[in-house]
């Protein structure tokens, strides 16, 4: 188990005399034992940090140490981390066993030293009835646990994950993620977890990086990155509707943008906003209105149990003075309050 | 296409049954002739279609040379079948290992000029041996390579078929495979031997059917570069047999051709499952 740093890491790709700068000056610590997960849309990076804190990109600049050691030029092999592969990457031809024991026969350890660990492995991941099988006689969820295992047998300082779980059903997701937080409990391996999916990068993380266009927009708890999103990019990206961005409300100041998540604004007349309902959702438990402040959209989550606007009707509404979150219009950084 | 109708089913089974008869008929003929006596064949007319009671006694003469009935001496096919087996063995092995492991070079490892290179072989399917026979010759001729097994096997070992063939299948093994590899710590030969190879299995059965075949079916090649009798192979022991200043013995000459289909007929029916799997197989 170790540290991982990266220091002011920047990705350059070259074509011609074109070059492309993917990420730009990533610096963070992933504390030992600390699972944090890497999260943004498709294109802003987060797999190629991955693959080159994996070893399986160059990196143009900066450094990237696990413990002690700085690992920018070593192989994979070399920099005792573990991957699991969106696709799961099992080699098609051996069995689960062999699968999980091949990393460790390339490093000559004893036979009886393999089977114990591979053994071990396969008895947290339930694997054990399965050894004899080949890939393609497995599940999917099956297969991803292999790949699980063929981790977990190298006993790594650093776990990588990419998006590991983006091939399996809803169902079988939700299981597979509580799976990887118990896995994380017992054996405390210092992991790194990309992932676009936000409800993934939520329930998973002690902390998360956020990224868009190769820059770290924010680095930490889920809760503060929920509560305090540090941009406007955070803060439209976490939370599912988006956090309503206003340029023009009520008594805001120019230049800046404010934020109120959905689920913060109540039906009490007074002080607050007129607002008129486009469309109603109903989604069981709650409803989501789609409603107009002046030229602003905005969605507002009310409780089921409250009466709700009906479409096309005008009605009143009030933010929390304390849930709302002021943005500089230009930079979209967090204005503290 | 499920489509019930007689008369479609009549037409197409007739197609097939002439299809066979074409091919089969001649094998038959050939195989009733290498049972009869060398004078039943000259006499008849036309010949027997009923299987004739020297089946032993030619075969014998076929495996193992001799005197016949009508005095001439007939060569052994008996070491020609053993030449054939080894040439055709050396050129579907070496050229299966010699197109994995360019296929291998061009797909995953990145050297100047690759794509050059790899056009450049696929340009030699335009220059089969038949097209540079002389200066192939005389390059085999200079090394002393005449009447070895070497000079009938190297020139045709190097293959711009099966080098595409290997490059193709190699291309669509996913990336994520190559990177397991690497993080598992396997180096490039590593992957190769543990992983690629493996994972080509029934290509390779496939095209060592192939070109066991095209090594056995050998006959320009073998009849320029072989003036030694203990380096020829059947085939060219058959023409011998034909050309021979006396009168042909047509019954050993069916029996020595019906001995050359057996071999690569094996291969076939052998590794029928592999080779059928090889080529439509596209399970990874």
């Amino acid at each position: 188990m170790a540290t991982l740093t990266l220091r002011n890491v920047t990705k350059q790709y070259h074509q011609g005399k074109q070059s492309l700068q993917v990420i730009h000056g990533v610096n963070a610590t992933v504390h030992d034992g600390e699972f944090v997960v890497i999260v943004g849309p498709s294109g802003c990076g987060k797999s190629t940090l991955l693959r080159m804190v994996a070893g399986l990109e160059d990196i143009t600049g900066g450094d990237i140490l696990i413990g002690e050691r700085v690992v920018n030029t070593l192989e994979p092999a070399e920099r005792d981390i573990a991957m699991v592969f969106q696709n799961y990457a099992l080699y098609p031809h051996m069995s689960v066993f062999d699968n999980m024991a091949y990393g460790l026969k390339i490093q000559k350890l004893p036979k009886d030293e393999i089977r114990a660990r591979v053994e071990k492995a396969a008895g947290i991941l339930e694997l054990m009835p399965l050894l004899e099988r080949k890939p393609r006689q497995l599940s999917g969820g099956q297969r991803q646990r292999v790949a699980m295992g063929r981790a977990i047998v190298r006993q790594p300082q650093v776990f990588l994950f990419d998006e590991p779980l983006s091939n399996l059903d809803a169902k079988l997701r939700a299981q597979t993620r509580l799976e990887i937080q118990k896995l994380h409990r017992e054996l405390g391996i210092t992991s790194l977890f990309v992932t676009h999916d936000q409800v993934e990068a939520m329930t998973l993380a002690q902390r998360m990086i956020v990224m868009n266009g190769g820059r770290m927009e924010q680095f930490d708890t889920p809760e503060e990155v929920y509560n305090r999103p540090a941009s406007t990019f955070v803060a439209s990206f976490i939370g599912s509707p988006p956090m309503n961005l206003l340029k023009a409300a009520p008594g805001l100041a120019a230049g800046r943008i404010v934020g109120i998540r959905p689920e913060h604004i109540d039906l009490t007349p007074g002080s607050g906003w007129r607002l008129q309902a486009d469309t109603v959702e109903l989604l069981g438990a709650e409803r989501l209105v789609h409603a107009r402040l002046g030229s602003e959209l905005l969605t507002l989550r009310l409780d089921e149990s409250v009466p709700a606007p009906r479409a096309g009707e005008t009605f009143e509404a009030t933010p929390r003075a304390e849930r709302l979150h002021h943005f500089d219009a230009d930079t979209g950084l967090r204005l503290q309050a | 296409m499920i489509e019930r109708r007689p008369i479609l089913d009549f037409v197409a089974h007739a197609t097939l049954i002439l299809g066979v008869a074409v091919v089969a008929f001649p094998v038959y003929l050939t195989l009733v002739a290498s049972t009869q006596s060398a004078q039943e064949i000259a006499q008849s007319r036309p010949l027997s279609m009923w299987p004739g009671s020297h089946f032993f006694e030619t075969y014998r003469l076929a495996l193992f040379g001799g005197e016949t009935s009508a005095g001439s001496t007939l060569p052994a096919g008996g070491p020609m079948l053993l030449v054939s087996l080894i040439s055709a063995l050396i050129i579907a092995i070496g050229k299966i290992a010699i197109s994995l492991l360019s296929a291998f070079a061009i797909v995953y490892f990145r050297f100047p000029l690759r794509n050059l290179v790899f056009w450049m072989i696929f340009v030699t399917l335009m220059l089969p041996v038949e097209v540079r026979i002389g200066p192939t010759y005389e390059v085999v001729s200079n090394l002393g390579m005449l009447n070895s097994y070497a000079g009938l096997t190297v020139p045709l070992i190097a293959s711009a078929t099966a080098t595409f063939l290997f490059r193709q299948f190699f291309l669509t093994v996913p990336d994520e495979l190559v990177e397991a590899a690497r993080v598992d710590g396997a180096g490039p030969m590593r992957f190769f031997w543990d992983v690629l190879l493996p994972m080509s299995a029934t290509s390779i059965a496939a095209l060592f059917v192939i070109q066991f075949i095209y090594g056995w079916n050998q006959y320009l090649w073998p009849l320029l570069v072989t003036t030694d009798e203990s380096m020829y192979p059947i085939v060219l022991g058959i023409k011998r047999l034909i050309a021979g200043e006396a009168y042909t013995e047509w019954n050993v000459v069916m029996a020595t051709a019906m001995l050359a289909m057996i071999p690569p007929a094996l291969v076939v029916i052998l590794m029928q499952k592999w080779f059928v799997k090889g080529l439509v197989d596209t399970e990874k």
